[in-house]
């Protein structure tokens, strides 16, 4: 049966300690959006010696970048985009403390191997449930990059968001575990 | 000749951007619940249930059901008694992708392919025109998301690859495919033709209701056969186990040079956004 567990950002040590793959998280608190274009600026930023516009210590980054808010609501549309795009910019992040991502899809090696590392986990949510989760979106403002339109970096306060996480610090993937456990209880291996 | 105004095609395009995007086709929700039904996965359930609520959220307030509100490619089969009058028909139909953008509250998803600057306003649409018998205009709007179109591709097999090269390539690249485009997906197949019309075959394949039974019966059988492999997977609603990876697969051939066997997949999320129209 699948676990499920309430977590509060920012993320400490021992909360990431304590959460394994397959479990069923809700996520409270503060998390930032950040795509492709929000990657690429943010890694330039690290690159060139300067300071980021969000503070990544303990922090979880959404991939994603919703759709306009209709008047008097907080957000439009919200809901994960596919991860692999973001691996390139990812194990660097990690080690600047970021400490959870929430996308879609399997990761590289390369960021897995981020992960146990620096000791953070990979979520994924629904694709395509942008309507459920942005009722979870309590509050969003554009912190950073308001050029890139729905790429800018937002932040949004969050309650009971409902993912999943796949990776965990131990080195567990669900991609690969679901999978085979399925295959195993249907007999097809 | 009959007269069509631009300013109708406009309308009709500029509506069938925000209902893609805010109404889940029924067809859609009717297989994703029967999928939710039986499938044994407890958090392949899950999903599947929140896709359903999903989808009753956005269609009573008005909202994207996916934030990716998708790149306009509009189908236009134009009779040849029909002229357009009062502007160009491309412009219309971009006019029409720009109003329904603003106005529904749609993401606009197009850029610069090399800058990455955003177009501000999701035009150009992607227009293929054909042209009919008769006085209509019929018009396909089909708004893909990025995720699944990330994961098509085109490949020029040997002839002697064959019935069985066909459906390997197809079910491998389905695998490789796993969770990223947002399963259970609905796969677009094109056979024959040459690059550009193998593509072009996977894309209209997917505009196909889904209940929809090949007329050709080595189709069809290719069609339940790719199905139930790529469903025996394990992969699962969004890849995380399951035996609802694939709601559908849908196939069109095209004659094609003798040295060739042109082939393309093109894969769609269960958001499927399409919609169409005839003036």
């Amino acid at each position: 049966m699948t676990r499920e567990l309430e977590i509060t950002t920012p993320l400490s040590q021992e909360a990431v300690e304590a959460i394994y793959s397959g479990d069923r998280l809700f996520i409270n608190g503060v998390i930032y959006t950040a795509r492709d274009a929000a990657h690429a600026r943010l890694i330039k930023l690290l690159n060139q010696g300067e300071e980021l516009p969000v503070q990544l210590a303990g922090q979880i980054i959404f991939y994603a970048g919703p759709s306009p808010a209709r008047p008097g609501k907080p957000i439009g549309a919200i809901g994960p985009t596919t991860s692999y795009r973001m691996d390139p910019y990812t194990p660097r992040l990690l080690e600047e403390g970021l400490k959870g991502m929430i996308g879609k899809g399997p990761r590289g090696k390369e960021v897995r191997d981020a992960l146990m590392k620096f000791k953070g986990v990979y979520c994924v949510a629904t694709g395509g449930a942008a309507a459920l989760l942005s009722k979870c979106v309590k509050k969003a403002d554009i912190v950073a990059f308001d050029d890139l339109g729905p790429e800018a970096i937002r932040r949004l306060e969050v309650e009971r968001l409902p993912v999943i996480c796949v990776n965990d610090i131990f080195g567990n993937d669900l991609y690969e575990t679901a999978r085979m456990e399925f295959a195993v209880k249907s007999g097809y291996c | 000749m009959r007269i069509i105004k631009a300013s109708d095609v406009t309308e009709a395009i500029k509506k069938m951007a925000m209902d893609s995007c805010h109404y889940l086709n029924s067809e859609v929700t009717q297989a994703i619940r029967k999928a939710k039904n039986d499938e044994t996965s407890p958090l392949g359930k899950i999903i599947l249930q929140e896709l359903l609520d999903n989808a009753n959220i956005a269609r009573n307030e008005l909202i994207p059901y996916c934030q990716d509100t998708g790149l306009a490619v509009v189908f236009v089969e134009m009779g040849q008694e029909v002229e357009i009058q009062g502007g160009l028909l491309s412009h219309a139909i971009d006019e029409g992708v720009r109003q329904g953008y603003d106005e529904g509250y749609l993401r606009k998803s197009v850029c610069d392919p090399l800058t990455r600057k955003n177009t501000g306003d999701n035009t150009p649409a992607i227009i293929h025109l054909s042209l009919v018998e008769g006085d209509k205009l019929k018009l396909m709007l089909a708004a893909k998301g990025g995720g699944s179109e990330n994961m098509s591709s085109v490949v020029m097999l040997k002839p002697a690859d064959g019935i069985e090269g066909i459906k390997k390539y197809v079910i491998r690249k389905c695998f490789e495919a796993g969770g990223n485009p947002c399963p259970p997906i609905i796969i677009g197949v094109g056979i024959g033709g040459n690059l550009e019309y193998a593509a072009l075959l996977a894309k209209k394949a997917l505009l196909l209701p889904l209940a929809h039974r090949n007329p050709d019966p080595v189709l069809a059988r290719m069609e339940e056969e790719i199905l139930e492999e790529v469903n025996k997977s394990g992969h699962g609603p969004m890849g995380l186990g399951g035996r609802n990876f694939a709601l559908a697969v849908k196939i069109m051939k095209a004659p094609c040079h003798i040295a060739s066997l042109p082939l393309a997949l093109n894969i769609d999320c269960h958001a499927h956004r399409h919609k169409e129209m005839i003036l």
